[in-house]
């Protein structure tokens, strides 16, 4: 496979990724929203501009109609959902013929929808409905692309895509919670409450599935430990170690590529590290510095794919 | 009373009038004879006309678009910002070619491209046309495409275009004429393939009632010219199609016909080469490449060559395509026999390497360095078309009769000051074909380009693109002007 078309290809899913987490991120807080106090309010909109990484977005004082809009529409944002998404789109057009046409006529209608709908439209209507249908149209691609798409190498740079940005932004969003958490207990304020840890499982597509293994009792321990080391839910972290693993050795098994240990070697340690984990030692030692050397193992990972499959020089392609 | 008679359902409704509106002059009608009694070819299309309401036809109508625009089916419209993406617009009605008119038409193509062919590798090797005076020396080395880097140069199978659309016209006469050879890198074989997708599905039953000759396996034809191409000894070889890529406007083309012919679709930085060996760079290290279809233009392949601020080709691969270890469709410098001034002269090339008669004509060309043809020309030129010779796509041409009087001063500043780069031809009434527009049926001028492949021998898939001048009364077909397509039906019988 043309080392471009593997980048476009990882690429269109990572954006995608990130679009379906943003989306469903404001789907769950506009929702909660409506049984806050502002301060609640506004501490919630904090920590999600926060976890998306968008603090350079100077919306002050906060509010909610400016947010929602600077992180959908718009697309000067290169974070809002719209901009995404029309980024997804540029890649999936560079490898128009690589990919089924199901996918792409899927992507097309979520990207003419997303273009043709204006803020105003969502906000004075049912702003819920408008993310769940995005989410919604997310999943269908995601299902058309593993139902229509060979699962050669092409797809596993996908799921490459897929489940890199994922554990990325599941540790993004676990980490602003937990800071506000431990800070919470060091003041003894209700930052965050029972309706806080809620939302981050229902903006995490993992509710019910939490619910399944530790009933409704909500422990933010218990959240730690579904969310980061549960090894059957797909949103999880160790979920995603897996997959991000099994990928690599599939690309590496397909393309014989003699330098592909690097890769595979940083992915096995990202694995182990979240299967022997334990999730009491991991709360008393420090979750930012753990969640922080998942970034870092993550960011890792994606270099050494860039340059084994990429970027690598032509010369030692050709010494080989 | 037969409530099911789709018949009497439609005739509650208001059907369509087809003579209203419907303009019968000079031009060649596609569809009515010149007494306005359809042709035998038409009389099916016309009789569902007659029976299907205007509102049917309109659902058809936004359906295709539907289907092109979720397809992504669309090309890029060079100098606006916003809505850059259009669909090419599509309409409905298919334009019926009978089986005797393609037959001529097919013997007419294989006869000129076969010459065409032969007099490049002349002109490019031993040169006895421009020495028996057939071709003027001067004509071709004051080509714009004409590329001193090829002479000499052994290009396999002495194939030099292996993919040629070729624009006919059809006058009043009913006869067809060829108006422009397209010999680099013509475009819009994919609205002739999509067109026909779309088509089987609005209007299943007609089509099948029809009996039309099928287009789909241009995609194999294609893929089996381009092997022919690749060098001997490579008994597996690598194809790959050039594109510049995403923003070019033909983009989703190539990304089409890479697809039909399940190649890779590369760009430049895909590509590099090491010791004469084109190399695409893949996820499992360097690949060797053997044939290249390249949709870029000469001036972009090759930054050592042609430009050197050209990023879309690569560096080093005309030594490459010298060194005979890769093949490139088209050759490079073709452009010289598709010059629109080397066009007036094709009818003597024809004679020349085929000793037959042209069986298309061309249309009578005006060359504007003759000085007595200049001089009929600049005073007339309220009645004819001017173009520049190296131009495509409907861009520096002056229609004169839909002209005003400072675009015609401005054109003759320009035919003075470079009159080699400039021809004129009388303005055609083209024919006109019936096209589905706001509701009714109204008459439209067309075009059409076949596609003809030559690889181990030539090829021509029966059909083409119909162009359509969507404006009323306009003679410009090209996609960049406001143009539209239609399906064409060469028909078994």
């Amino acid at each position: 496979m043309l080392s471009r078309v593997a980048d476009s290809l990882y690429w269109m899913s990572r954006y995608l990724e990130r679009a379906e987490h943003t989306a469903r991120l404001l789907g769950v807080n506009l929702t909660q929203m409506l049984d806050q106090t502002p301060q609640s309010t506004e501490q919630r909109w904090k920590r999600l501009l926060m976890s998306l990484r968008t603090n350079s977005l100077k919306i002050d004082p906060i509010d909610a109609y400016a947010i929602t809009n600077e992180l959908t529409f718009d697309a000067s944002n290169s974070a809002s959902i719209a901009a995404c998404i029309a980024s997804a789109r540029v890649n999936a057009r560079q490898v128009r013929e690589q990919i089924s046409t199901e996918m792409w006529e899927q992507l097309n209608r979520l990207y003419l929808q997303v273009k043709r709908t204006s803020m105003d439209e969502i906000w004075y209507s049912e702003p819920y409905e408008f993310f769940q249908s995005v989410k919604d149209r997310m999943h269908q691609f995601q299902g058309v692309t593993d139902a229509t798409l060979s699962h050669g190498e092409g797809w596993q740079f996908v799921q490459l895509g897929r489940f890199i940005e994922r554990a990325c932004l599941t540790a993004d969003v676990l980490d602003v919670h937990f800071i506000a958490y431990l800070e919470a207990q060091a003041s003894s304020t209700t930052l965050i409450d029972y309706t806080d840890w809620v939302a981050l499982l229902k903006s995490c597509t993992s509710f019910e599935s939490y619910c399944k293994v530790y009933t409704a009792n909500i422990q933010p321990s218990s959240i730690a430990e579904f969310m980061l080391l549960n090894a059957e839910s797909p949103r999880s972290v160790r979920f995603a170690a897996d997959m991000i693993q099994v990928a690599l050795q599939a690309i590496a098994r397909d393309t014989g590529t003699r330098h592909a240990g690097r890769a595979e070697r940083l992915a096995g340690r990202l694995r182990s590290s979240l299967s022997y984990g334990q999730v009491d030692e991991i709360m008393a030692d420090s979750m930012h510095a753990y969640l922080e050397t998942i970034q870092s193992q993550c960011a890792q990972i994606h270099t050494a794919i860039r340059e084994t499959y990429v970027a690598y020089p032509v010369d030692a392609a050709l010494a080989s | 009373m037969a409530i099911n008679d789709p018949t009497q359902i439609s005739a509650s409704l208001p059907a369509l009038s087809l003579t209203e509106n419907y303009q019968l002059d000079v031009a060649y009608d596609e569809m009515f004879d010149p007494q306005g009694v359809p042709r035998p070819q038409y009389q099916a299309l016309y009789q569902r006309l007659l029976e299907l309401p205007a509102d049917h036809l309109r659902q058809r109508q936004q359906a295709a678009d539907v289907a092109f625009l979720n397809q992504g089916l669309t090309f890029t419209v060079y100098g606006s910002e916003e809505g850059t993406e259009r669909i090419f617009p599509y309409d409905l009605l298919p334009r019926i070619i009978t089986s005797s008119e393609w037959a001529t038409i097919q013997r007419g193509l294989e006869q000129r491209i076969a010459a065409l062919n032969l007099f490049l590798k002349d002109i490019y090797h031993d040169g006895k046309i421009l020495a028996d005076g057939v071709v003027p020396r001067a004509l071709i080395y004051s080509c714009r495409h004409f590329r001193r880097e090829m002479r000499g140069l052994h290009v396999p199978r002495d194939i030099y275009i292996s993919v040629v659309g070729t624009d006919l016209v059809r006058l009043p006469d009913g006869s067809f004429a060829v108006l422009e050879d397209n010999l680099r890198v013509p475009s819009g074989v994919s609205y002739m393939l999509a067109n026909r997708q779309v088509m089987k599905r609005v209007f299943p039953q007609l089509f099948s009632s029809y009996g039309v000759r099928p287009v789909d396996h241009y995609g194999q034809a294609l893929l089996a010219t381009l092997r022919a191409l690749a060098p001997a000894h490579r008994s597996d070889p690598t194809i790959v199609l050039l594109t510049p890529g995403v923003y070019n406007s033909a983009y989703f083309e190539h990304a089409f016909l890479a697809r039909q012919m399940g190649i890779e679709l590369v760009e430049g930085r895909d590509l590099a080469v090491h010791d004469n060996i084109v190399y695409m760079r893949t996820t499992g290290g360097l690949r060797r490449v053997d044939v290249i279809y390249r949709r870029i233009d000469d001036d972009f392949l090759d930054p050592l060559i042609f430009r050197r601020d050209s990023i879309l080709g690569v560096a080093g691969l005309f030594n490459a395509y010298r060194a005979g270890r890769v093949a490139l469709a088209n050759a490079i410098g073709t452009g010289v026999a598709d010059d629109k001034a080397v066009y007036a002269y094709v009818p003597a090339i024809i004679r020349y390497y085929m000793g037959e008669e042209p069986i298309l004509p061309n249309i009578e060309t005006y060359l504007l360095d003759d000085e007595s043809q200049r001089a009929f020309v600049m005073e007339n030129l309220d009645q004819l078309v001017v173009k520049a010779v190296g131009e495509s796509g409907g861009y520096g041409m002056l229609i004169g009769p839909h002209s005003t009087a400072a675009q015609r001063e401005e054109f003759k500043q320009h035919i003075l000051a470079d009159p080699r780069n400039y021809i004129a031809q009388p303005t055609l009434a083209l024919s006109r074909a019936p096209c589905f527009i706001n509701g009714q049926v109204e008459a439209r001028h067309i075009d059409l380009r076949p596609y003809i492949l030559y690889g181990d021998r030539i090829q021509i898939v029966p059909g083409g693109l119909t162009r359509v001048a969507l404006q009323r009364g306009s003679l410009v077909v090209n996609s960049s002007q406001g143009g539209g397509s239609k399906d064409t039906w060469v028909l078994y019988e």
